[in-house]
């Protein structure tokens, strides 16, 4: 067949104008990206309580006392592990979600779309301090359950893990199910009963062929839950103990309380590379999956 | 034996009837074409007997044993769907054992059957490729394989060679019903295409609106089609209006038809259809000036070959013949022509 549909243009005319219009986001990603990163990179190596840039010399001393340190390395093995469930939880609730709007008529798929990229527009904050008043003991939740004879007196249900737990889900699940949802709604319907009329009853038909089709979208999700999760602040602040507190509020408060820049810088770049190697193991599992 | 019966099942999407008390039976062995346009609710009632969708009233059994409630999954019938719905993340061996993995089989004796399998549609030797690797006609073969995998009391197949060219069409077609008369399957395939139903078929069921107009044998359904829905549909016919004149005669424009038989349906005096397939229209040179009969103009003729199809123009309407061109004496177009129906070809249809 005859390519009709490509342009009449020389090759040669459009590429000036191409690379021409790339310059703009290579000038964002260069001044908004790289400069602070290779700041952060050259901060954490300077000496402690260091004042202009330039000065600070070149000491290793910020990355060899977090080695040690124990609270901070209780933190990275905390934040990773929240990540990781808050991820896991997401995934395994917004999974069958995601199928089920996809299972529906055109139109309550719009509904279910809108609503949740509506969601998407409350800051974490809010959410947070949303999550924090539900979860209070004069207005919240306990005295739903309280009301239900599930609960003796109202009670207040936070700080703890699993108010933070609850929040960052509930935080994350919007874009797991947009994420999920492009992928799940191509898979012919025929496939799960397919499977159906050769035997498998329609949960072994949906863990033995849905979940394996969506291998890629899985992991993608499970990815941006984790990265979501991961950089949380607000939610284990106000939502947990001390004992819930993330990297980031450590490395906010050796920044800001106690004005150690190159401890904080050192334990970002340190959490940095704990984070990329999480990640990139999760890519390497999920990159072997066949394109559906 | 008894076989699968169907006992007056219906299917409705809100208020639209989709299957319509549909009743019928399909013997062990038999191949069995469900025939009718898109939306005739053919591919629904296929649905309705894979367990897939649960009908709104009626009863399905299998060998006297009531299957009506249960789910796809425990009736043991193999499926081949219309975009055969073959699994990417699985190769072709994986595809064709899914259903044996979940019975659990040893897996050497998995393989061993598999092999069988390919052997069987003629496909040896492509169990370790992918799915995408596979061409259009082989894709189908292996689909027709992971449905026969399990040893399915029923093989149903839901348009399977609508997507298949021309050619390799007729092939799977030729292929499928040697592969069912070989292991004595029972068969029940799904089609619009009234070519690939009369020429695989033991039986044709033809569906309209929901509703069996005909079920019977090909040739009995092409010979003698119930209304004139299944006359036009099957085949090419002449419908006439007439009107009913004595027990084996009709009056079409002040000349007397003789046919087979009126239906005791059909009261005498009433206004009835004629089918008369183009076959046994017998056009004759008309000699000048004799004018005794049916007689008409021909508008149009059209050679094929083997057969020549005129149309006549007679008595204010269209009526197409098909000669063998051995007995065509080289009539033209606007040829005055005596026209005469066999009497044995002609069917008195309800109007």
């Amino acid at each position: 067949m005859e390519r009709l549909d490509a342009p009449q243009i020389p090759r040669r005319s459009r590429l000036p104008g191409g690379s021409f219009l790339l310059v703009w986001p290579a000038c964002v990603i260069a001044v908004f990206f790289i400069v602070p990163f290779a700041l952060l990179l050259r901060t954490s190596v300077a000496r402690p309580g260091f004042g202009a840039l330039g000065e600070g010399g070149f000491e290793l001393q910020n990355f060899t006392g977090l080695a040690v340190d124990g609270a901070f390395l209780g933190s990275v093995g905390f934040s990773l592990a929240l990540a990781a469930g808050v991820a896991v939880l997401s995934l395994s609730l917004s999974f069958p979600f995601t199928y089920w709007i996809t299972r529906m008529s055109r139109r309550a798929q719009v509904v279910w779309l809108v609503f949740l990229l509506t969601t998407l527009s409350l800051s974490e904050v809010l959410i947070t301090f949303a999550w924090q008043v539900m979860l209070a003991k004069r207005i919240g939740f306990s005295n739903l359950l309280v009301w239900l004879h599930l609960l003796p007196e109202p009670m207040s249900l936070s700080p703890n893990l699993w108010a933070v737990v609850a929040c960052l889900v509930y935080l994350v699940i919007p874009f797991s199910v947009l994420l999920l949802f492009p992928g799940m709604s191509r898979i012919d319907p025929q496939m799960a009963e397919a499977a159906q009329t050769m035997g498998a009853s329609p949960t072994r038909a949906f863990f033995t062929v849905i979940v394996p089709l969506m291998r890629r979208p899985i992991v993608t999700c499970l990815l941006m839950s984790f990265i979501v999760a991961i950089g949380s602040y607000v939610a284990p602040l106000v939502l947990g103990r001390p004992e819930q507190w993330t990297v980031a509020i450590l490395i906010s408060k050796a920044a800001l309380d106690a004005g150690n820049l190159p401890l904080a810088t050192a334990m970002s770049v340190a959490f940095l590379t704990a984070t990329a190697l999480v990640c990139g193991l999760l890519l390497a599992l999920g990159g072997r999956g066949r394109p559906t | 034996m008894p076989g699968l019966e169907v006992q007056g099942v219906a299917k409705n999407y809100g208020k639209t009837p989709v299957v319509d008390h549909v009743s019928f039976a399909v013997a062990h062995g038999d191949f069995v074409c469900f025939l009718g346009p898109s939306g005739c609710g053919k591919t629904t009632l296929l649905r309705l007997i894979a367990g897939l969708e649960s009908p709104s009233a009626g009863r399905i059994a299998l060998d006297d044993v009531d299957i009506t409630a249960s789910p796809p999954c425990d009736r043991g019938f193999g499926m081949v769907f219309q975009s055969l719905a073959l699994f990417p993340h699985l190769n072709v061996e994986d595809n064709i054992g899914y259903s044996l993995r979940l019975r659990d089989g040893n897996r050497r004796t998995r393989r061993e059957r598999v092999e069988e399998l390919l052997e069987l549609v003629r496909l040896p030797g492509v169990g370790k490729r992918a799915v995408s690797q596979l061409s259009g006609g082989q894709r189908q073969r292996v689909a027709i394989a992971r449905a026969l995998a399990q040893e399915p009391r029923i093989l149903l197949m839901d348009e399977p060679f609508s997507a298949l060219d021309a050619k390799l069409r007729e092939e799977m077609q030729v292929e499928i019903r040697q592969l069912q008369q070989k292991l004595e399957i029972t068969t029940i395939l799904v089609t619009h295409d009234q070519r690939e139903a009369m020429t695989l078929a033991d039986t044709v069921l033809v569906l309209a609106h929901g509703r069996i107009q005909q079920m019977g044998a090909p040739l009995d359904i092409y010979r003698n089609p119930a209304n004139k829905f299944v006359a036009t549909f099957i085949g090419l016919s002449n419908l006439i209006e007439v009107q009913v004149a004595g027990a084996a005669s009709v009056r079409f424009a002040d000349h007397m038809i003789e046919v087979g038989s009126v239906p005791a349906t059909v009261a005498p005096g009433a206004a009835a259809t004629l089918s008369v397939r183009p076959e046994n229209v017998l056009v004759n040179r008309l000699p000048a000036g004799e004018s005794e009969g049916l007689s008409g103009t021909i508008t149009f003729i059209r050679d094929f070959g083997p057969t020549i199809e005129a149309r006549i123009e007679c008595g204010g309407r269209q009526i197409i013949s098909v000669s063998p061109s051995s007995q065509w004496d080289g009539l033209k177009a606007s040829d005055r022509v005596g026209l005469k129906f066999a009497a044995d070809g002609c069917r008195v249809l309800p109007p």
